[in-house]
């Protein structure tokens, strides 16, 4: 059934393959067991949780895009109380591989409290710090878009994690590179880039943002071209491992994502539109690179400097 | 759920930028699906072109195929609009919760508005298959806009429509219409789906308990992008997986 040669190896840890859903988009998982297998998957980042519960932005919170989409759902999650008592339970159930812990705060203290509430998940294998959603005021976003405050999170998670950290990083900078070095230098173990644009769509009819909250986070394919180019001039810049993530939504996609130098790849916006796609890429993989006369992906990692 | 591929039967206008769809399939999990189908579910079909699914609630269903009833308002629909017999249309079905039966009582009322008048003909059918024949209360703009009176009066259910400039049956709105038939004290359960405004405002004239249909731009359909929530007394509630359907005493506008 596990094709070694699709395995990928870093930070301690053996993914059997690298097609990860990325959080936000594949809820908790749950959803996904009842349509197919998710243990098939490399690994499962899930809904960017915080401390307490959050009902998030009003609606409407999409708006759909030539290639892709807008959200605003601004962090809706039950907290990590409930995620842990009732929803972790419930994905162990079904799901027997790596989880990400996808988490988001609005102080130091409350990304500490939730790298060491997620710690002791022992299915949580990466701690992925969510320093980058654009969709919520005062937190998120503002922790990403400077290198010394992305430094100052990365050493306080860093302080009491007991599982790689891998900082999320926002491409709404003007030097994605100089943050990520800050991560580096303040102990993370990997980045995982990129969280979306902001974006902004108009209904011209009714002279009004489309999105209720007017600004939103812009995904799919729409902004592979960018995320690649991100992914590459990170991982010519620093040592770090890579989750790579961004508009991608197929095993072309995959293939490139880690010639650029991702480690691993996040499936996002896809799995809101073909349910089934991680499924498919990770079957899809072995004749790619049959095809492209690739013997193990790990080959390709960063082959593109 | 499942994602089927469904060939399209028929594709016709019932009023200007109005369109019946007609899907059907030899694909036993569809067959086996639309047998199940409750009224209040909707589909999520993928537009060539458009990155986003469009939901479409289910206006009807037989022993073979499944009908949807849609407005043109957005490049997505309009390019539904464009195909035609033989062409095939990727959907995902069915979604969300449908309509509760067995709450109806002896005598309920649908009320539609607008394009959220056709799940209720599936429910007004589904309902006459258990003995009971509602009430129908439909309001639309204007007497263009009509849709499916004839397919409720073929029903036999007393159907009473009401449009806002008055060009046909009553002028008003559906809440007029049963302040003056007495619906609080006549009937013994209300069903509604149509725009945000009317909904809002059964909720307020409405002494009798309901369920309401609701609608919200999607992401996904199926639970997972937290796109589409509405605030209910139990707390956030996904319109796509808990919904569309609700009680109306529990939704939060």
């Amino acid at each position: 059934m596990m094709d070694k040669r699709l395995q990928i190896l870093f930070s301690g840890l053996t993914l059997q393959n690298p097609v990860i859903p990325a959080s936000g988009t594949y809820g908790y998982g749950l959803e996904f067991a009842e349509l197919y297998d998710i243990n098939c998957l490399g690994a499962l980042s899930i809904k960017g949780t915080t401390v307490e519960p959050r009902h998030g932005n009003l609606t409407p919170r999409i708006a759909e895009c030539e290639a892709g989409l807008l959200n605003s759902v601004g962090l809706q999650n039950p907290g990590v109380e409930e995620v842990k008592k009732t929803i972790l339970p419930q994905l162990r159930q079904v799901y027997h591989q790596p989880i990400i812990a996808n988490i988001s705060g609005f102080s130091i203290d409350d990304y500490v409290y939730l790298t060491e509430a997620m710690s002791e998940e022992e299915q949580v294998e990466i701690i992925e710090v969510n320093i980058s959603c654009p969709n919520v005021h005062n937190g998120g976003m503002s922790f990403g878009v400077d290198p010394l405050s992305a430094a100052t999170i990365t050493k306080a998670v860093k302080a009491v994690a007991t599982k790689p950290v891998f900082v999320k990083l926002s491409p709404n900078v003007t030097d994605i590179v100089a943050i990520a070095k800050a991560c580096e230098e303040a102990g993370a173990d990997g980045l995982c880039l990129i969280n979306t644009l902001l974006g902004m769509r108009i209904d011209i009819a009714r002279r009004s943002a489309v999105l209720n909250n007017r600004y939103g986070g812009m995904s799919g394919p729409q902004i592979f071209p960018l995320a690649l180019r991100m992914v590459n001039q990170v991982a010519n810049a620093t040592s770090l491992p890579i989750i790579g993530c961004g508009g991608v939504s197929s095993a072309k996609d995959v293939i490139e994502m880690m010639m650029a130098g991702a480690h691993a790849v996040e499936i996002g916006s896809a799995n809101l539109i073909d349910p089934f796609v991680c499924k498919k890429i990770i079957e899809e993989l072995p004749e790619l690179m049959d095809r492209l006369k690739i013997e193990n992906l790990t080959d390709i990692i960063g082959i593109i400097k | 759920m499942q994602q089927l591929q469904l060939n399209i039967l028929s594709n016709t206008p019932l009023q200007v930028g109005i369109y019946h769809l007609r899907l059907a399939s030899a694909d036993l999990r569809f067959l086996d699906l639309v047998e199940h189908i409750r009224a209040g579910q909707f589909v999520n079909v993928a537009i060539r072109g458009k990155y986003l699914r469009r939901p479409i609630s289910i206006s009807d269903v037989d022993s073979e195929s499944l009908s949807l009833v849609y407005k043109v308002v957005g490049e997505g629909t309009a390019l539904l609009s464009q195909m035609s017999e033989g062409d095939k249309l990727d959907v995902l079905m069915p979604l969300g919760n449908g309509f509760t039966l067995a709450r109806s009582g002896s005598r309920p009322v649908l009320i539609g508005g607008g394009v959220g008048v056709p799940p209720l003909l599936l429910l007004a059918r589904q309902l006459l298959q258990q003995g009971i024949k509602a009430d129908i209360v439909l309001g639309f703009n204007t007497r263009h806009d009509i849709i499916l009176y004839n397919d409720f009066l073929s029903l036999g259910c007393p159907t009473l429509i009401s449009t806002v400039d008055g060009s046909y049956g009553q002028k008003g709105l559906v809440t007029d219409v049963l302040k003056a038939q007495g619906a609080n004290s006549v009937n013994t359960f209300f069903y509604a789906c149509g725009p945000k405004p009317m909904l809002r405002a059964l909720k307020e004239q409405m002494t009798i308990e309901g369920e309401i249909s609701l609608e919200e731009r999607m992401g996904c359909g199926f639970g997972v992008c937290m796109g589409c929530t509405c605030q209910t007394l139990q707390g956030s509630k996904r319109i796509c997986r808990e919904g569309p359907v609700f009680k109306a005493s529990d939704v939060i506008f």
